[in-house]
């Protein structure tokens, strides 16, 4: 077999969060009644003109900015013509030449190196309907809903080598993309799509392979798998003196396969022409630099920060980064109480987790900033032993109630008294004599043993730090008080 | 050079269903309205600045604030058939 390589290029679709669509003031709501958030202009009816929603075009250059794009001085719309029901006019409205972004490129951390990825643009456009296929009723039924909400298309070079590089690319973007506000980027809902191109070539050789378009990809883990598979299909169809043919081919995630797609093979001919009803933008030097100065700290500017300012490690600001709600905790949480890496080992070792656990962002719990950071500080002190600790900010995840309340209502509080630790004591030395005469001829870690059994009997309620002193003041005949 | 096969291509691309005689009569039809759009090129624009638009308008936005839709009686009012509140359209195989 011969040495081949990989190429991918990807395209991603993103729906931007405005509150109303592209070209109308429908809202953008997910999830209504099919066909309540529609009118004559996302219709498409007769006699019905678009507008541009102005924040479309600000999110537009906050993305082509981000990704280090040359922002298009002139912006026009294109039209972009085929026939399927999802699309009410029979064209959307994209871009063609005169994109808003182009020339970019996104670094990527991937095989453990930097791989600067090319950019080549992005460009605003509507999204389509909704198609359900209706078996029973032997029809298709459409919901226009979707129909002109915004989208911004990422269309990068094909820079990509191997799936698990296509896979970084995608997860450094999407965190990019989160940190903007744009777009809540859920995979789920369909707010970012991703269509993959994959081809192969021998070792060596300059030109491209015939492409197919990978589409039907739901999870950045089915972005890998499908171009995993795709590329030992393409080898396969070589290696048997066949040839590629240019083609879309559909994800199935169930048989874990890429199927062709014949019905759509001649809609590639879109004749694209300049959108009559829309007008021109011309977007001025200084607008440009206006939205370049709003731009938010991006990830990769906020993990170098928290490792100068904080101190943190490398490993601690990555995992914090990784995650902007998490990030943006952190960082309130510091402003509360100036401990950056107690908070950090809370939020990392334990809070993430119980996120994790919950399958919840730390946005969709009822967790408090000062609640977190008060119970930080009260097992810092303390007042509470970690494993209560954990246990109380558990109760806090779900009820948003304070520790102090907590420690209350689920009597948690410590048993911290000496007369009440000693009668414990008491009890623990008397049943266990043997170890207490191996500790006074210097088994001294033997106490680890005896301090477990008291916290047994206080039900972990008391401070084992305190427990372990105590017994080694009265094994020893040394004051306790 | 409009050919018989260009225009079934196109008829495709648009879901229009030609007869014979019509994919001859539009053959000849479209020759005619492109020879006559070829005119153009014999003019000299080399001092015409281009254009997308024939307004000398630009930068014409509207806010990001919601209006009211239409209701979705209102909306499937014109579709030749529904369903609970869906247009319905032939089935469509992917
Ligand atoms: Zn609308």
């Amino acid at each position: 077999m011969k040495n081949y390589e990989t190429v991918i290029g990807l395209e991603v679709h993103l729906q931007l969060n405005t509150q109303t669509k592209i070209f109308c003031g429908c809202s953008t709501q997910f999830g209504r009644e099919p066909n309540s958030q529609t009118c004559p202009v996302c219709l498409g009816l007769p006699g019905s003109l678009p507008v541009l929603n102005e924040q479309v075009l600000l999110s537009g250059m906050t993305i082509g900015l981000a990704l280090n794009c040359t922002i298009n001085s002139l912006v026009k719309f294109d039209r972009k013509n085929y026939y399927y029901p999802d699309l009410p006019k029979a064209y959307q409205i994209s871009q063609y030449d005169f994109p808003i972004a182009k020339e970019g490129f996104l670094k990527v951390e991937t095989g453990g190196q930097v791989k600067k990825m090319g950019i080549i643009r992005a460009h605003m456009e509507e999204d389509a309907g909704k198609l359900i296929h209706s078996p029973e009723t032997k029809s298709s039924l459409v919901d226009y809903n979707r129909t002109g909400v915004p989208l911004v298309e990422i269309v990068s070079a094909p820079d990509m080598r191997s799936a698990q590089e296509a896979y970084d690319y995608l997860t450094t973007l999407k965190l990019l993309l989160s940190y903007l506000d744009v777009s809540d980027c859920d995979m789920e809902k369909g707010s970012l799509r991703c269509d993959a191109n994959v081809s192969i070539r021998e070792q060596g050789v300059q030109v491209l392979g015939t492409k197919t378009e990978l589409k039907n990809l739901n999870s950045f883990r089915a972005v890998k798998n499908a171009i995993d598979f795709e590329v030992q299909r393409q080898i396969q169809t070589l290696e048997a003196g066949e040839r590629i043919i240019q083609e879309t081919r559909l994800w199935n995630e169930e048989k874990q396969i890429t199927v062709s797609m014949r019905s759509k093979e001649e809609a590639h001919d879109y004749r694209y022409f300049p959108e009559p009803d829309l007008v021109p933008f011309m977007i001025e030097t200084s607008m440009a630099e206006k939205a370049r100065q709003a731009l938010p700290e991006l990830p990769t500017e906020k993990l170098t920060r928290f490792i100068n300012d904080y101190k943190l490690s490398l490993y601690d600001a990555g995992v914090l980064v990784q995650d902007k709600n998490l990030a943006f905790f952190f960082e309130a949480c510091v402003k509360a109480w100036n401990n950056p890496k107690k908070i950090t080992n809370w939020i990392i070792s334990i809070l993430k987790q119980e996120l994790n656990a919950r399958r919840l962002t730390i946005a969709q719990t009822k967790l408090s900033i000062t609640h977190f950071t008060e119970l930080i500080q009260k097992v810092e002190n303390g007042t509470l032993n970690n494993l209560t600790g954990k246990e109380v900010l558990t109760h806090m995840l779900d009820t948003g109630k304070d520790s102090a309340t907590l420690i209350q209502e689920k009597g948690l509080t410590q048993v911290s008294d000496d007369a009440s630790l000693n009668t414990i004591i008491d009890q623990v030395l008397a049943e266990n004599a043997d170890i207490v005469h191996a500790i006074k001829s210097g088994k001294e870690n033997a106490i680890g043993f005896l301090v477990g059994q008291c916290m047994k009997k206080t039900q972990g309620k008391a401070n084992p730090k305190k427990i372990g002193e105590l017994i080694k003041g009265r094994i020893h005949n040394v004051s306790s008080s | 050079m409009i050919t018989k096969k260009d225009v079934q291509y196109i008829a495709h691309l648009s879901r229009i269903h030609l007869t014979d005689e019509e994919t001859e009569k539009l053959t000849t039809t479209l020759e005619d309205i492109l020879g006559y759009i070829e005119k153009l090129n014999t003019l000299d624009v080399s001092t015409v600045k281009p254009t997308s638009h024939v307004l000398p308008l630009q930068n014409v936005f509207r806010r990001d604030l919601p209006r009211p839709s239409l209701s979705q009686a209102d909306a499937i009012k014109s579709a030749p058939e529904s369903h609970k509140g869906s247009f319905k359209v032939p089935q469509v195989i992917e």
